[in-house]
């Protein structure tokens, strides 16, 4: 039945989406401090990977293991990777005052082998299988809301994730708010737009892009863990996460840096990545041309938001530069 | 005294091998407005940042109230009620005014920016500004930002107030309502002090001037006893002549001939609407009228950077007097041309000058195409820095040094060499002096009257009335991207001119 296919399609879009959605919160609040940092790609690995080893690790000490820790320890392993990460990151470009895109673009790379030679390791270490998973890890990210998630499709559309894909959507609602509608988000703004202005008026700009850019690299950094948690059910393969970082990264344009756009952003690109196999196409090109969609809508994106004239919908004035208050 | 408001002693600063101040002191008084005066580069603005926080001095003590403190970040000075109106705004552009006026505040309680407008509109209403709280920064003219600064330092509950050249961009009008602002403050017992280079200014509002030269303090004067040429002596080390020595005219011929040009902007609003006009060689012609009435538009439409949608502009070689069309054409087909046409724009290092690179390499800008091999010749380019460097007595390290790292007249005035350098046969200023002393500026418009002696025809678009009269051989005045009229500067008065500016011929608005 067409409509049931359609939810069927919405709601696998959402699972795709949710990654993107953890990515590009993430990068917002990092962008609104003023620092562009296109390590995002490699954290979402590292953020993976963290909680691989975590999960792993656990599984294997605890024979009868326990559902919370299940995924408390994971959690933790891939925050703390992810913090580490955006660590590295701030302190070269805030600190140091490194060049924001070599930083980044170094960072990505770096993340993306860590991710690959841990998972490399590990699953040299299971062996025989050739894969790792984790199966009891993965089975409790999957926890669904009982009752709700077996409403048919209503069910099928609204209940049937596990606990993160709420996480995310609830992250980037209470950003938005956080932006928008507190001092904090004044603050952290005017340090985006001008960090000399938010320097006079006594904002410790130094601690707002530490801040800003530690908690977007925890967020996205939560998207890899859902990724091999949730979606893949505790399996990691090496790339196996592909370029949705980079993905992540154009969202936050497309969303005109607003985590509330960046909901159904994520959505519909989630829903792009996956078309190809919802259509059923002939020929092994139509496929193809059909997987770079997400790409092509990223160009075009791109080309219509250099064209926008309004002011608020610019990217942050100071996104890119370092601060130095003495700097003459 | 316990009248002090706050006392420096002693004050170092030194910025690489610059020294910005050297043993500074200075005491500001409670209800008393205070002129810093000084030349460009003479450390006014290092010291009053070191005040607001900006920078922390490598020696000295500073006192608030008899207590010596330390001031190591801009919160810390406003810990102390100090506020600073930096020259280049500090504003958030996409911001509201309110919402910039709270910008860092740590207020108790919920974050509640309507009742902050409310206070804003209180305190405007107290001091009598005019301003809209939820008006965004970018829809602002310089004055209402300049406002909204004021606004920010006093929502804090500043009693100290810097405030760094507030006049440089403000009309004549402007400036009195600003004057009568500070005096208002002045009675409310706050302690003020004023940068300024325009000597009027600082003997109209101020009651105390103190000078600082190289770096180091000279001395403090009362403004009561206090004349233009003794200030003008302190300031510079030796007396100096302030007179712009203007000659007749000479051998006038029509250079230029602009007619009926139109242009509109990004947003589709006429700039400029049927401006016609001939610059004659041998003259000054100055263009006078309130900021962003079309001046920038308009020397930018002669220069080739504005695409025009209506009328024709004529260059005539003074060689063969053959007529050339400059309409639609670029700056570089208008040089291929053989038209010497020299241009100091309005923003000095975003059209001017690049700001990363040294004095030299931004001389190489003007003659780039010069140049047939591969690798670069330095020597002249380098030849002519240093020429420009003595003969303009510009302030700086070196002819290697960036130029961003000079101070704002010292930038000026190697932009202005370097155009000068091209033996142009069109030179068009736009507000060459803008933020120099009065050194300097006499030394710019001595430069103009040269090149008017040997036979450029020189565009003059001024703010200040006074020079436009002494200066210019002919004035016009646009208001509103349209011509108001036409005076002759030997027998005009700055009432007419002022009257002119505000004059619309009713098409527009």
């Amino acid at each position: 039945m067409i409509f049931l296919k359609i939810i069927h399609f919405i709601s696998a879009a959402i699972v795709q989406g949710i990654p993107l959605l953890f990515g590009a919160t993430g990068e917002i609040l990092t962008e609104k401090s003023g620092n562009l940092n296109l390590g995002i790609p490699g954290i979402m690995y590292v953020g993976g990977i963290s909680g691989i080893i975590g999960g792993y690790l656990y599984e294997k000490a605890a024979p009868t293991p326990n559902g919370f820790l299940l995924i408390l320890i994971p959690l933790l392993a891939s925050m703390l990777g992810s913090l580490l990460m955006a660590l590295i990151y701030s302190v070269l470009t805030i600190t140091l005052r490194a060049n924001q895109n070599v930083t980044g673009l170094a960072l990505t790379t770096f993340g993306v082998g860590l991710g690959n030679f841990f998972g490399g390791s590990l699953l040299a270490m299971f062996g025989e299988s050739g894969s790792i998973a984790l199966k009891a890890t993965g089975a409790a990210y999957r926890t669904k809301i009982p009752f709700l998630s077996t409403l048919g499709w209503f069910g099928d559309l609204f209940f049937s994730y596990g606990f993160l894909a709420y996480t995310a959507v609830i992250i980037a609602i209470v950003a938005g708010i956080i932006l928008n509608k507190t001092r904090v988000g004044l603050n952290l703004k005017a340090v985006g737009e001008s960090p000399a202005t938010a320097d006079a008026a006594g904002i410790n700009v130094v601690k707002y892009k530490y801040l800003a850019t530690c908690i977007g690299g925890v967020i996205a950094g939560l998207g890899g863990l859902y990724w091999v948690m949730d979606y893949t059910d505790g399996a990691w393969t090496n790339n196996g996460f592909g370029d949705r970082g980079w993905l992540a990264i154009a969202i936050v344009i497309f969303a005109i840096w607003k985590p509330k756009l960046a909901i159904p952003s994520s959505f519909l690109f989630g829903g792009l990545y996956i078309l190809s196999v919802f259509i059923q196409v002939p020929t092994s090109w139509a496929r193809e041309i059909i997987n770079m969609l997400p790409y092509l809508v990223t160009i075009v994106v791109l080309c219509a938001v250099s064209a926008r004239k309004k002011r608020e919908n610019l990217p942050p004035a100071s996104l890119g530069l370092s601060y130095f208050r003495e700097e003459r | 005294m316990d009248n002090v408001a706050i006392e420096l002693r002693g004050i170092c600063k030194t910025f690489g091998s610059i020294k910005a101040n050297n043993n500074v002191n200075l005491i500001l008084y409670k209800g008393e407005i205070l002129s810093l005066l000084g030349e460009n580069g003479s450390g006014k603005t290092t010291l009053m940042n070191m005040i607001s926080g900006i920078y922390y001095p490598d020696e000295g003590h500073i006192f608030i109230d008899g207590k010596e403190v330390v001031i190591s970040s801009p919160k810390d000075a406003y810990k102390y009620k100090i506020g600073m109106i930096h020259q280049h705004f500090k504003l958030v552009d996409v911001f509201t005014a309110a919402e910039n006026i709270v910008l860092g505040l740590e207020e108790q309680g919920r974050f509640d920016i309507k009742a902050a407008a409310r206070k804003v509109k209180e305190l405007c209403d107290r001091y009598g500004f005019v301003l809209d709280p939820n008006k965004k920064i970018y829809e602002m003219s310089v004055s209402e930002k300049q406002t909204v600064e004021i606004v920010k330092v006093l929502y804090r509950g500043a009693d100290i107030l810097v405030l760094d050249e507030p006049t440089a961009v403000l009309t004549p009008q402007e400036t009195r309502k600003l004057f009568d602002v500070l005096r208002k403050m002045k009675e409310d017992n706050k302690a003020i002090i004023i940068i300024t280079h325009k000597l009027h200014e600082v003997l109209a509002v101020s009651d105390r001037v103190t000078v600082l030269r190289k770096g180091e303090t000279i001395g403090s004067v009362a403004t009561s006893e206090a004349t233009v040429s003794m200030l003008t002596e302190m300031m510079v080390g030796a007396k100096v002549e302030l007179n712009i020595d203007r000659t007749e005219p000479v051998n006038p011929v029509p250079r230029l001939i602009v007619e009926d040009i139109s242009c509109v902007n990004r947003e589709n609003v006429r700039v400029l609407n049927d401006i016609s006009f001939v610059a004659n060689s041998g003259e000054i012609l100055g263009i006078a009228g309130i900021a962003g009435s079309g001046q920038r538009e308009l020397l930018e439409s002669i220069a080739g950077l504005q695409h025009l949608t209506e009328g024709n502009i004529t260059y005539i070689d003074p060689e063969n007097g053959e007529k050339k069309n400059l309409r639609d054409m670029t700056p570089v087909q208008i040089r291929d041309l053989g038209v010497r046409l020299s241009f100091v724009p309005e923003d000095r290092l975003g059209m001017g000058l690049v700001g990363n690179m040294d004095i030299s390499d931004n001389m190489m800008l003007r003659s780039y195409t010069k140049g047939r091999g591969v690798f670069l010749h330095k020597k002249e380019p380098a030849t002519l820095a240093e020429r420009i460097v003595k003969q303009l007595e510009v302030v700086t390290p070196g002819i290697d040094t960036p130029v961003r790292r000079l101070s704002g007249g010292n930038v000026q005035k190697v932009l202005v060499g370097r155009e000068i350098s091209s033996a142009p046969t069109v030179l068009m200023a736009a507000y060459p002096v803008r933020g120099l002393d009065i050194n300097s500026s006499y030394l710019i418009y001595n430069l103009l009257n040269e090149q008017k002696q040997n036979g450029t025809a020189v565009i003059f678009v001024g703010e200040d009335l006074d020079v436009l009269i002494d200066l210019c051989d002919r004035i016009i005045v646009i208001g509103g991207g349209q011509i108001t009229g036409e005076v002759d500067a030997r027998n005009t008065t700055k009432e007419e001119i002022g009257y002119l500016m505000t004059k619309s011929n009713g098409g527009e608005q």
